[in-house]
C-alpha cells in the first residue's frame, strides 16, 4: 500500500495551500495529485506521488548517487 | 520512466551483487520492512541472486494484512447500511472478515467504491449530500498525510456528511515488537523508504541503539534493495548498528514537516491491534478529540465483534519473520489468493500472496 511513483509536475493550480494541486505526468498518463505537502514543488520538478498526494520532491541532484556509490565500492575493491 | 527505469538496470544489479558477496564473510537475517520491497524481492528473484548465507525475511509492513479483524467486521457492518457510500483503496475489498468480505457486501447491494485517493470522498460527498460516506483509512505513515488532509478539507468545507473508519498503524513500534521478541532472529533491517519520506529516520536512531541492529531507509526498485542490503551487510560485518539512508533521492533526514504538522494536528498515537501480532501500544493513529465529528466508529454505534482468526492460519509468525509460507500446510493448497485463510495472502503486498504468484509451492 506505501506504493509510490514519482511523476513530472506539469501544471499547478489551487488557491490555498490545502487545495494545492499539480498535473503530474508518468510517462504518457497525466493524473492530478495534490501538492500541499510539497510547496517547493515548481513546473518541471519530479515529486513522488502516493495515492494521489506528493509526499516528497525528488532531488535531482542525489538521484546518481546510487551509481557513484556503486563506482567507489567497485573501485575500492581493485 | 524517469526515477524507475534506471534503478531496474541489470549490469548494475550485477554489479552490487557481486559487492555483496565480496564482503560477506558470515550468515546474516535482514528483513525487509514494508510489503512493497517484499513484493519487489520477490517478483525480480534477489533472494536467489544473493550469496546463499544472506537471509531475507519478510516483514508486517502490509498494513492490509495487520489491520485487525474486529476493524474489517465494523468496515462490513458500515457498508451494508443503507445510507452509507463506503469508500476504500481496492486492497482492502477481498479482506476477509470474519464471515465475508466488502467485495461480498457489494455484491449483496452495499454501496462499496474503490478509491484512487482519499481525496475523491470530498467529491463523493458533495455529489451525494444525502448519504453518509465513510472512507477506510487504513495505512501506515506514508498514507496518513492524504488522509490527514482529506479531514482537515472537510472541516474547513463543512462537510458533514463524511468521515472515517481509521485504523493507521506505525512502523517503529513494529520494528521493536520483532526485535524485543525473544524469538527474534532478525540482526538488520531495510527500513521502509516512504514511510520515512514522511516521518524522516530520527526515530530509528533509538532502536538502533538499543537493540543494536543496523537499520537502512531503503527505495523499492531493485538496484535501491541491493543497495539497501550491501549497506546492511557492511554495517554487520564491521559491527556496526547505525542508521544509514540509502533512498537520499526521496528520503530527508527530517522528512516531510509540512505532512507531519498536519498528522500531528488531525491524529493523536493510539495502542492498536495488529492482525498476526497482537496489541502493540502506542503503535498506531487515531483522529484526535479536535476531529472527533469524522470518526465513523463515535458516528455510528458499531457492535464490537471478536471472532478468532483462522487456527491453521501462521501469518502471525510470518510478519515477524519467523516462518516462510513454505511451512504453513495451507500455503497453495487450502489456501491461494483466490481463497485466502489470512490477510497475507490477500494483499498482493503480502508474503504469502507473492510467495504464490511468482514461485511454485516447491520453491517457496
Amino acid at each position: 500500500m506505501c506504493l509510490a511513483i514519482p511523476g513530472e509536475v506539469r501544471a499547478i493550480s489551487g488557491d490555498t495551500l490545502l487545495e494545492r494541486t499539480g498535473s503530474i505526468a508518468y510517462g504518457s498518463i497525466i493524473k492530478q495529485a495534490s501538492l500541499a505537502f510539497v510547496p517547493e514543488a515548481r513546473v518541471g520538478d519530479y515529486v513522488l506521488v502516493h495515492a494521489g498526494v506528493a509526499i516528497s520532491l525528488i532531488a535531482q541532484t542525489e538521484a546518481q548517487r546510487i551509481f557513484d556509490y556503486l563506482d567507489r565500492i567497485d573501485e575500492s575493491a581493485r | 520512466m524517469k526515477y524507475l527505469d534506471e534503478y531496474r538496470d541489470a549490469p548494475a544489479c550485477q554489479r552490487y551483487l557481486a559487492a555483496i558477496a565480496r564482503i560477506t564473510t558470515r550468515p546474516w537475517t535482514i528483513m525487509e520492512v514494508c510489503g512493497g520491497q517484499t513484493h519487489a524481492i520477490v517478483r525480480f528473484g534477489l533472494q536467489e541472486l544473493l550469496p546463499p548465507h544472506i537471509e531475507l525475511v519478510h516483514g508486517p509492513g502490509c498494513p492490509v494484512c495487520v489491520t485487525p479483524l474486529e476493524i474489517i467486521d465494523k468496515a462490513l457492518a458500515l457498508a451494508a447500511r443503507p445510507e452509507v457510500i463506503f469508500c476504500s483503496f481496492g486492497d482492502m475489498l477481498r479482506v476477509p472478515g470474519s464471515r465475508q468480505d466488502l467485495q461480498t457486501v457489494r455484491g449483496a447491494g452495499g454501496d462499496v467504491r474503490v478509491v484512487y485517493s482519499a481525496l475523491d470522498c470530498l467529491h463523493i460527498a458533495r455529489e451525494h449530500p444525502h448519504k453518509q460516506i465513510v472512507f477506510f483509512a487504513v495505512g501506515f505513515e506514508t498514507t496518513a498525510p492524504g488522509n490527514a488532509l482529506l479531514v482537515a478539507r472537510a472541516a474547513r468545507e463543512g462537510l458533514s456528511n463524511l468521515s472515517l473508519l481509521v485504523s493507521h498503524v506505525l512502523v517503529p513500534p513494529a520494528i521493536e515488537a520483532i526485535l524485543s521478541s525473544p524469538q527474534n532472529r532478525v540482526q538488520a533491517f531495510l527500513a521502509a523508504g516512504h514511510v520515512c519520506a514522511v516521518m524522516g529516520t530520527a526515530a530509528y536512531q533509538p532502536l538502533a541503539a538499543r537493540y543494536h541492529a543496523p537499520l537502512v531507509v531503503t527505495g523499492f526498485e531493485p538496484l535501491d534493495i541491493l543497495q539497501g542490503l550491501y549497506m546492511c551487510v557492511r554495517q554487520l560485518e564491521q559491527g556496526r548498528a547505525e542508521v544509514e539512508n540509502q533512498y537520499v533521492r526521496s528520503v530527508r533526514a527530517e522528512g516531510n514537516p509540512e505532512a507531519q504538522a498536519l498528522i500531528a494536528s488531525v491524529f493523536g498515537v493510539v495502542t492498536r491491534q495488529w492482525r498476526g501480532m497482537g496489541e502493540i501500544p502506542a503503535s498506531g493513529w487515531g483522529l484526535s478529540p479536535a476531529y472527533r465529528a469524522f470518526d465513523a466508529e463515535h458516528r455510528f454505534d458499531l457492535a464490537r465483534v471478536s471472532a478468532p482468526e483462522p487456527a491453521e492460519c501462521i501469518s502471525g509468525q510470518i510478519l515477524q519473520g519467523q516462518k516462510k509460507p513454505a511451512e504453513c500446510p495451507a500455503f497453495g493448497l487450502r489456501c491461494t489468493p483466490q481463497h485466502p485463510l489470512g490477510a497475507t495472502m490477500v494483499s498482493a503486498e503480502g508474503t504469502c500472496a507473492a510467495y504464490y504468484q511468482y514461485r511454485n509451492c516447491e520453491s517457496a
